[in-house]
C-alpha cells in the first residue's frame, strides 16, 4: 500500500458540522464480557438495523462478540432525513462507533460498505468488513441498470432506488420471507444516491485497520468482478459464498458469512501495512 | 519497530546495563516511548504512538486522566462554570468525535467524560502509570533519554528508565503567573489567582475586583456581576469581545467558513469589525477602552455576556492597577476602589521543571522554549512537546496531529533515516517560527497560533516527511 496522505485542515467540515439526528441502534451483547471488540453493522441503502437484528446480531453475541447495528438517518427507526448525504451517513457511523465502549469493528453491507470506507477515514476502527460492497462509481449504475432497469431508472431521475427481492435473495429463501423483507425496504436520500455515483473517493483509512471483503458470486447487485476490485483495494481477495443473494445477512444460509467474519476476527488480524 | 505488547513494569525490564550518576541501575525500555502527562495531549500522544506500533509508558502525577480538565486534580484550573471557548468541531479529536447531541460549547465535566471515554475506547490506561511524577529527563547518547520518576509527593525511591523518545505533554495552564504590585503584601482584602477560583459562592455578596481580560477573567467577571455586590473589571487594554454566536451559528464556525474560502486576514478583520458594530456597537460608550489593536492580534475572547453585564451596569470596567493600599486599590487613572476580594486572572506560565532549559532551546532561562511547530527542539530529534499551543480554536485537534507527526517521524527514523535527517535540518532552521498574524508581545501570546495557519504548517511538514505526496 502506498503512503497515505492524511488531510488535516478541514475548514469546510468544521464550519458546517453535520446536523445531529436521532439514530436507531439495535444491539445484542454476550452475557459474559470476553474482551472481544464490538461489531458495528452498517446496513446499505434502503435497509435498517432490523436487517441485522434478524439473525446476525444474536449470532455474533452468542459467539462472544458484542454486536450493534445502526439505522442510517432516514432509514429504519432513525430520524427522517431526506437531504442526507454520504457525509451524513458516515457521520452517523463515526458517532455510534465512538459511543461504543471499545474500538469497534465496522461491518458495512452494500452501499453501507461505501459509508464504512468513508467512516474509516475519520475513525480508527479495529478492523473493517465489507459485505457485498457497493463502492459506487459509474460501473455501479451500469450493473444496476442491466440487472434491474425498472427499479434503477427512476433513481437516475431523482426518484428512489427500488431493489427487487430476486436481486436480494436466493431462491432458497422462502417466498413469504423474501416478500416480508422486501416490504420493509426504505429509500436512501437522493443526494446520497447520487454521491454514490459521483462522489469523491474515500480518503485513506486512519489507524491501519485490516479489511475483509466478502460477497457472493451470484449476487445480482454486485458483480463478482466488483468484489475482486474492492478486495484488491485492500490487498486481499474476497471470500465468496456461492448461491447467495445480495442480502447475505437475510438469505437462507445467513450463518456461513457471519461465521466466516467472526472466525477472521478471532484470528486477531494484524493491522494493515502502511 | 517494537511491539506494543511489551508492557512489563518499567523497573522489571531485563536490560540494566547502564547506571545513573548516583549508582542506581537504569532499566532499558528499548524502543518504548515515554509520554509525560495523561491529560488531553498526553492521551492522544499515547493513542497515536501505540497506533503506530510503539510501546508506550505514560507517567501521570495524578490518579486519573484528563489533566487540567479533571476538576479533582490539584493543578486543574477549571471552575464550576467552565465551558469550552471553541465549539465542538474545533475541539474534538479528529478521529473520535464528541457526541453530536452535546451542546456547541460543552461543560468541563462533559470534557472529562470525553477524555475518560477516549482512554477506555482505545484502551490507553494500560500504558499509564498513575500517581507517578517525572523528576528528571536527561538526554543520553544515541538520542535516547533517561527518565527518572517517583511516586507523586516524593514518596518512595526514584527509578530511572531509558527510552527511545520522549513526549512532553505536561500542560501549560497550571503554574499561575502573578503580577507584582506595590503594596500588595499590605493589602487587607482577600487576594487569589484564578486557578483557585472554583465556585461562584466565593463571590457572593462581596465587592470583587477581577484583573485580566482573558477568557477566564471575563467568565469570572460575569459571575461576579451575577453574584457579587459590586464588580470591577480591570484590563490592561481594550479588547474585542467576540460573541459566542453570530449569524445564528457558533462564531468560530462562521470564521472558518471564511477561512475555507481563503478570505484574507484584512478582509476578515473588516468583516469582524463590521459584525461587532451591528451587534454590540461601540464599547467605549460603556467606559471600556478602545482596542489598541486590530481583531485577531490578541488571543480571541469569546464571551457574549461580558458586554451584556457592562451594559447593565453590573460590571464597571476600570484601567490597570497602579498600587495597593491598606484597604483600597489605586488605579492608573488615579481613582481608588475598595474591593474585598481581588482575583488575578492573569494567566499561567509553562514549566518544565524536569528538563534543563537548554534542551528546549531556552538558552536565557526566561522560561520560553524555542521550538519549531511549537513541538520540536533543535538537536534533539527524539523529543517532542505536545499541546504547547494557544490556538484561536481547540487544542486537542492540534495535539492529535502533533502526535501523529511525531509518531511518523519516529517510524521513519528506522526505515528512512535520510528523511528523518532532512526533518531535523528543518527543525534547526525553523526554530521560533510563528503561525499567526502579528500579535501583541506578551507571555500570553508566546504560544499563540492561528489554527488554520498552524495546521497547514503541520500538514506541510507531514507531507514532506512522507515524501511529498
Amino acid at each position: 500500500m502506498s503512503i497515505e496522505r492524511v488531510r488535516i485542515v478541514r475548514a469546510r467540515e468544521w464550519a458546517r458540522p453535520e446536523r445531529p439526528a436521532r439514530r436507531e441502534v439495535l444491539s445484542a451483547v454476550p452475557q459474559l464480557e470476553e474482551g472481544r471488540p464490538p461489531l458495528l453493522f452498517v446496513p446499505g441503502f434502503g435497509h435498517g438495523a432490523w436487517a441485522f437484528a434478524e439473525h446476525w446480531l444474536e449470532h455474533a453475541a452468542s459467539r462472544g462478540f458484542p454486536a450493534y447495528a445502526l439505522s442510517l438517518r432516514g432509514h429504519g427507526g432513525s430520524e427522517p432525513a431526506p437531504g442526507a448525504t454520504l457525509r451524513s451517513y458516515a457521520h452517523d457511523v463515526t458517532q455510534v462507533a465512538a459511543g461504543l465502549p471499545r474500538r469497534a469493528v465496522l461491518v458495512g453491507h452494500g452501499a453501507g460498505a461505501r459509508v464504512v470506507t468513508h467512516a474509516l477515514a475519520r475513525y480508527p476502527a479495529r478492523a473493517a468488513v465489507l459485505v457485498a460492497p457497493v463502492l459506487g462509481g459509474w460501473g455501479t449504475l451500469g450493473a444496476a441498470l442491466r440487472r434491474n432497469p425498472g427499479g434503477t431508472l427512476p433513481a437516475v431521475f431523482g426518484g428512489g432506488l427500488r431493489l427487487s427481492r430476486r436481486q436480494l435473495f436466493s431462491r432458497e429463501l422462502p417466498d413469504a420471507e423474501a416478500r416480508r423483507y422486501a416490504a420493509r425496504l426504505g429509500r436512501a436520500g437522493r443526494r446520497a444516491q447520487w454521491q454514490l455515483l459521483t462522489g469523491r473517493e474515500p480518503e485513506p483509512a486512519v489507524g491501519r485497520p485490516p479489511v475483509l471483503v466478502l460477497g457472493s458470486p451470484d449476487d445480482r447487485v454486485v458483480p463478482a468482478a466488483a468484489l475482486t476490485r474492492a478486495a484488491r483495494r485492500y490487498a486481499s481477495a474476497p471470500l465468496l459464498f456461492p448461491g447467495m443473494g445480495h442480502d447475505l445477512m437475510l438469505d437462507a444460509r445467513w450463518r456461513e458469512p457471519i461465521d466466516a467474519i467472526l472466525d477472521w476476527l478471532e484470528k486477531d488480524p494484524a493491522p494493515a501495512a502502511g | 519497530m517494537s511491539s506494543s505488547t511489551d508492557l512489563g513494569r518499567p523497573d522489571a525490564a531485563p536490560g540494566t546495563l547502564a547506571q545513573t550518576p548516583d549508582g542506581r541501575p537504569v532499566s532499558d525500555r528499548g524502543d518504548t516511548v515515554c509520554v509525560i502527562g495523561a491529560g488531553a495531549s498526553g492521551l492522544t500522544a499515547v493513542k497515536n504512538l501505540a497506533e503506530h506500533g510503539f510501546g508506550v509508558d505514560c507517567y501521570e502525577r495524578e490518579t486519573g486522566v484528563g489533566g487540567a480538565w479533571n476538576w479533582r486534580h490539584d493543578r486543574s484550573p477549571v471552575y464550576a462554570s467552565t465551558h469550552l471557548i471553541s465549539s465542538r468541531p474545533f475541539t474534538q479529536f479528529p478521529d473520535f468525535p464528541m457526541p453530536d447531541d452535546w451542546p456547541d460549547y460543552p461543560h468541563h465535566s462533559q470534557l472529562l467524560s470525553y477524555f475518560e471515554r477516549y482512554a477506555d475506547h482505545f484502551d490507553l490506561r494500560r500504558h499509564i502509570w498513575f500517581g507517578t511524577e517525572v523528576v528528571r529527563v536527561e538526554p543520553v547518547e544515541g538520542d535516547r533519554w533517561d527518565v527518572t520518576t517517583r511516586s507523586t509527593g516524593g514518596y518512595g525511591p526514584e527509578r530511572t528508565s531509558r527510552y527511545a523518545a520522549v513526549v512532553v505533554a505536561n500542560g501549560h495552564n497550571w503554574s499561575p503567573k502573578l503580577p507584582r504590585y506595590e503594596g500588595l503584601e499590605g493589602f487587607r482584602g482577600e487576594v487569589m489567582h484564578a486557578s483557585s477560583y472554583k465556585d461562584p459562592a466565593q463571590l457572593r455578596g462581596k465587592r470583587v475586583l477581577v484583573v485580566g481580560a482573558g477568557n477566564t477573567g471575563c467568565d469570572i467577571a460575569v459571575e461576579a456581576a451575577q453574584q457579587a455586590s459590586r464588580c470591577w473589571h480591570s484590563t490592561r487594554r481594550g479588547y474585542w469581545y467576540a460573541p459566542k454566536y453570530v449569524l445564528g451559528r457558533p462564531a468560530d464556525q462562521v470564521n472558518d467558513s471564511l477561512l475555507a474560502l481563503r478570505v484574507p486576514l484584512r478582509v476578515r478583520q473588516w468583516l469582524y469589525h463590521w459584525t461587532l458594530r451591528l451587534t454590540v456597537g461601540d464599547l467605549t460608550r460603556f467606559g471600556l477602552p478602545k482596542p489598541d489593536h486590530r481583531v485577531y492580534e490578541t488571543h480571541p475572547i469569546a464571551n457574549s455576556q461580558l458586554v451584556y453585564y457592562v451594559g447593565h451596569g453590573e460590571i464597571s470596567p476600570v484601567p490597570e492597577l497602579a498600587r495597593f493600599h491598606d484597604r483600597s486599590v489605586e488605579l492608573t487613572d488615579g481613582r481608588e476602589i475598595d474591593p474585598e476580594l481581588v482575583i488575578f486572572a492573569t494567566g499561567y506560565l509553562p514549566r518544565f521543571e524536569f528538563l534543563e532549559a537548554k534542551v528546549l532551546g531556552d538558552d536565557e532561562g526566561v522560561g520560553r522554549p524555542r521550538l519549531w511547530l511549537n513541538e520540536f527542539t533543535a538537536g534533539h530529534p527524539t523529543l517532542a512537546v505536545v499541546g504547547l499551543v494557544q490556538p484561536d480554536s481547540g487544542v486537542f485537534t492540534i495535539s492529535h496531529w502533533q502526535s501523529v507527526l511525531f509518531a511518523r517521524l519516529l517510524r521513519l527514523r528506522a526505515t528512512r533515516p535520510d528523511r528523518a535527517a532532512a526533518f531535523a535540518k528543518k527543525v534547526a532552521a525553523g526554530v521560533g517560527e510563528r503561525y499567526s498574524g502579528a500579535v501583541k508581545d506578551s507571555t500570553r501570546h508566546w504560544f499563540e497560533v492561528g489554527h488554520a495557519d498552524y495546521l497547514r504548517a503541520v500538514q506541510r511538514a507531514l507531507d514532506e516527511l512522507e515524501g511529498g505526496r
